[in-house]
């Protein structure tokens, strides 16, 4: 085995180690848990780049281990992969910093850090995944590392947030499993490959359309397509890093994600087009956007308000993958790193706000801005580019999806992105108006430092604000995510 | 005997004489010593089993179908180590409580016996020495229950003596039709000669009956798991994980070499039934069980419902996957004992609202606790996953989306009533409790075989191609 063959296994390893390592460490040792940890963000981010460079110049990277008769467990680093595996790199280290300032002085952090990285481990593997049983493996992990961290607050509340989380995650897991044993049975490995690989079962269509089911329902859960979306917002009441990682690097994609890889790389977008499951698909994720939008609108808990809006963004990816055209699938893929960088900057300011002004409620902002300013401008600049004012991320991803439906002639794609426009309006702006310009009940409590709030805080929310600015900016260069999902679009499904 | 093989039984056996013989702390030397040498010996005839492929040995140069010939091949191969890393692991626990040196002096003789009986059992290569072995093995089994705690242990020490003798009779009587028929013992004879006629499928009917009644198939599930939960942590460790998938194995190697196609596609139907029942009733009753032990003994009686499902279901892959499932519930189901016993020293008792808060009280039980309840509902990385997986996807292979949909479901059943354990670690401790209980919990083992239990589901690969390396699978 080459060098190269072990990158994308380094990838998954430089955040599974470093994650067992961490439940050894005594609770004070702190100085040594962050330089572990940020140390293993880092060389990741550094692996990354080096495959991101052979990966743009049209190598791809595999690691094939054997593992059971009929299946191996393959790592590969295509360019699909590769958009997801720098979005969570790039996530799990603002994260992390992000989670020693919010969790310092907390108990059980080595608890904590240690699941987180292997959350993020098992992130990467859905990432790279070659086939479909190596998909599930890090899928399945993906749930249990993360169980840890929803409950980590020990309260009862987090108990039986835990419980929902589980009794959804657990039974889409079955589910999954289902589809994929039932097509490994029916046509032996399923390797991820462009265009699909059950050409040759084509005539068995009921087969073909209740494993697709079974798929979409299984990763439905974790990408909180309605009516299975409702232990996200319940799992709020995790401490903000966990919410950041739920909603941003890891659980919520890895559902979106899955999405696309068996409708891309598994089924075929024809196939799946021709099976007439893509329309229900379609007429899923549109309800589910414009259901979670106006669930939304209804809650007057900042987080919770958030978590329905996960909702209803993430199916914009679903959206953009399942109704065929060119430009719906780059408006789709690139909303998958679009929605993560505005939503984490989102979850890092509400964690902010609770932090230092201990602010749930939408209706206890009124004049954060002028005590918060730093904070409020990245919130404003997260919330306008999720409405999608142009030149702000959202505004790339809807206009991408809006002509992308011209060009196909699904006017309806349009009404729906017009609509969900307008509820992401009336709920966000609400809470940036009165964040400026309403007055406070009572005076804020005085600043504990020198900035606005921790330094470990405030970092990582103007690193992701800018981030999420600078990716609708500069979405013609070469390097950006959108040029990243043209690239995809380009070379893997619409050939 | 020649061998690494025949050491793998010898040693064991004489010492469980010596140690029975010696005086409290020789016996744990010798005890220790033992479970050493006989680990050597399986690691012995797994690595010539892998280099040179299966192979025989007739005991005292006598070839079938007269003599007793012991077999190396694949399966016993893979069965030796799986017996060896339990058994010594149980052993190392036994043996490191330093507080409970008599005890360990009293039941050492009897782990170290059930540990030759199970050897001996796995490298049996006639039907009439699988019998002698498999009574050997309950036998041992009888004692270590009665040696358990509690008044009421030889109570369930009996009730085990007498729902397995009906087992073993069963199996006799069968064994003796098929000899009066053929007479002949080796596998290799019988296979050529037994037909479907009426006192060959009678005979077959008797003895793969009595290996249900042994294996505590459903509906007979009900004395083991009254065993189990009265027995010590260790004697339960090794019923639940060794002992009780003997008889599996038993009917592993009549299904494969002596009885015809005739009887196992008939047969194998009716077992399959059994099995989805033992699996659905088992998971569903280790859902509302107040105390732990309760918990792994139905747990148990579930994970009897995987392994039998391979006769329905028939593929060499499915066969993989039982054994797989044999390899990493042994491993599982004994770390989840000794985590128990732990708990159970540390709170006085294993009932299950005990476990509130005790993520950060007792962390090395609970951690393995955790790890092996991830192998017992079969989620990935564990090898119960690996089990499942070949399993279930021989079920859809062979058109069997019944018992495909009853082992998934079980999978869902098996999570909820871990995760009923584990979520209740994870709450605030009950006021006035201590934060730590002790740092030395004595769950060290515990977490080694959870760990087994995991790394084999890393690399099955190496589990897998042993298996292989012999003729049976």
């Amino acid at each position: 085995m080459t060098l190269d063959a072990l990158l994308p296994l380094a990838v998954v390893l430089t955040s599974l180690l470093p994650g067992i390592a961490i439940f050894w460490l005594a609770e004070r040792d702190t100085r040594l848990r962050t330089t572990l940890n940020l140390s293993a963000a880092i060389a990741k981010l550094a692996l990354v780049v080096v495959i991101g460079r052979g990966v743009l110049a049209g190598e791809i990277f595999e690691t094939r281990l054997p593992f059971v008769p009929g299946a191996d467990l393959v790592l590969r680093a295509d360019s699909l992969s590769l958009l997801f595996v720098s979005l969570s790199a790039v996530l799990w280290l603002v994260t992390t910093v992000y989670a020693v300032g919010y969790l310092e002085g907390s108990p059980h952090r080595s608890r904590f850090f240690g699941f987180f990285s292997i959350s993020v481990a098992s992130t990467m593997g859905v990432a790279l995944a070659g086939n479909l049983l190596t998909f599930f493996v890090f899928y399945e992990t993906l749930t249990l590392s993360t169980y840890p961290l929803v409950v980590h607050r020990g309260t009862p509340e987090a108990v039986r947030a835990g419980d929902l989380y589980l009794r959804y995650t657990l039974s889409g897991g079955v589910l999954l499993l289902t589809g994929t044993a039932i097509l490994y049975a029916a046509a032996g490995s399923i390797e991820f490959t462009a265009g699909g690989v059950l050409g040759e079962l084509a005539g068995r269509r009921g087969l073909l359309i209740a494993a697709f089911a079974l798929l979409i329902a299984g990763l439905g859960v974790k990408a909180a397509l309605i009516p299975l979306h409702t232990w996200l917002p319940v799992a709020m009441v995790a401490p903000a890093p966990v919410s950041a990682l739920l909603h941003a690097v890891a659980v919520v994609k890895a559902g979106a994600f899955g999405i696309t890889r068996v409708i891309y790389d598994v089924y075929g977008i024809r196939l799946a087009d021709r099976l007439g499951v893509t329309s229900v698909l379609a007429v899923v994720a549109a309800a589910t956007i414009l259901y979670g939008s106006l669930k939304a609108l209804a809650q007057d808990d900042l987080k919770r308000r958030l978590a329905y809006s996960t909702v209803s963004q993430v199916s914009f990816i679903v959206l953009g993958v399942t109704v065929v055209g060119k430009l719906l699938t780059i408006g789709g893929i690139a909303h998958l790193v679009h929605q993560g960088l505005m939503k984490i900057t989102l979850f890092f300011c509400a964690g902010n706000l609770a932090e230092e002004l201990g602010i749930h409620g939408v209706r206890e902002l009124r004049g954060a801005g002028r005590r918060m300013p730093l904070t409020m401008i990245a919130f404003t600049l997260a919330s306008l580019g999720m409405i999608g004012i142009p030149p702000l991320a959202g505004f790339v991803t809807k206009w991408y999806l809006g002509a992308g439906a011209v060009e196909v002639g699904s006017s309806w794609v349009i009404a729906v992105l017009i609509a969900s426009s307008l509820l992401n309006a009336a709920y966000l702006l609400p809470i940036v108006r009165d964040a400026w310009f309403g007055e406070p009940s009572a005076p804020w409590p005085a600043r504990k430092g020198r900035f606005e709030v921790g330094l470990w805080l405030l970092l990582p929310t103007i690193v992701t604000a800018a981030a999420s600015v600078g990716v609708g900016l500069f979405a013609a260069t070469k390097l950006s995510p959108l040029a990243m999902a043209a690239l995809i679009a380009e070379r893997e499904i619409h050939p | 005997m020649t061998g690494a093989i025949g050491w793998a039984i010898l040693i064991p056996l004489g010492g469980a004489l010596l140690a029975a013989a010696a005086g409290e702390r020789a016996s744990r030397w010798i005890a220790a010593l033992a479970a050493a040498a006989t680990t050597c010996a399986a690691i012995g005839v797994a690595a010539s089993v892998a280099r040179h492929g299966p192979s025989r040995h007739p005991a005292g140069g006598w070839l079938a179908p007269l003599g007793i010939e012991l077999r190396a091949d694949g399966l016993a191969a893979t069965m030796l180590l799986t017996i060896a890393a339990v058994a010594g692991l149980v052993a190392a626990h036994a043996l490191a409580d330093r507080s409970r040196a008599a005890a360990c002096a009293r039941s050492c003789p009897l782990w170290l016996f059930t540990w030759a009986a199970l050897d001996a059992l796995v490298v049996s290569g006639d039907i009439f020495n699988l019998y002698v072995t498999l009574e050997l093995a309950t036998l041992a089994a009888v004692g270590l229950v009665a040696d358990g705690e509690g008044p009421d242990a030889p109570r369930a020490a009996l009730r085990y003596l007498l729902f397995a003798l009906p087992g073993s009779l069963l199996y006799l009587l069968g064994v003796a039709l098929i000899y009066g028929e053929h007479g002949a013992l080796d596998p290799a004879t019988l296979g050529a000669h037994v037909g479907a006629s009426a006192p060959d499928t009678a005979a077959m009917a008797l003895m793969t009956a009595g290996l249900c009644l042994k294996a505590a198939l459903f509906p007979l599930h009900a004395w083991p798991v009254l065993a189990y939960t009265r027995a010590s942590p260790v004697a339960g460790a090794l019923l639940a994980g060794l002992v009780g998938k003997a008889a599996f194995l038993v009917l592993v190697r009549l299904w494969l070499e002596v009885y015809p196609a005739t009887f196992t596609s008939a047969a194998g139907p009716v077992l399959g039934t059994l099995a989805a029942g033992a699996i659905l009733w088992g998971s569903l009753h280790a859902l509302w069980q107040p105390r732990l032990r309760a918990v792994i003994a139905y747990s148990s009686v579930a994970h009897t419902g995987y392994l039998f499902m391979w006769f329905a279901l028939g593929t060499r892959d499915a066969l993989a996957g039982a054994l797989f499932v044999v390899m990493s519930h042994a491993a599982a189901s004994a770390s989840m004992f000794l985590a128990t016993g732990a708990i159970a020293r540390a709170l006085g008792h294993d009932r299950v609202e005990g476990l509130t808060g005790l993520a950060h009280r007792l962390p090395i039980p609970f951690f393995a606790l955790a790890l092996a309840g991830t192998s017992a509902m079969a989620m990935p990385p564990s090898s119960g996953f690996v089990g499942k997986w070949l399993l279930v996807r021989a079920a859809f292979e062979t058109g069997h989306r019944l018992w495909a949909a009853v082992m998934l479901i079980g999978g869902l059943l098996a999570a909820a009533y871990v995760f009923r354990l584990l979520r209740r670690a994870f709450l605030p401790r009950p006021a006035g409790e201590p934060i730590a209980i002790t740092r030395s919990s004595g769950g060290h083992a515990a977490l080694a075989l959870a760990l087994v239990a995991i790394a084999l589901g890393l690399a099955p690969g190496l589990a897998l191609d042993l298996l292989r390396g012999g003729s049976a699978p």
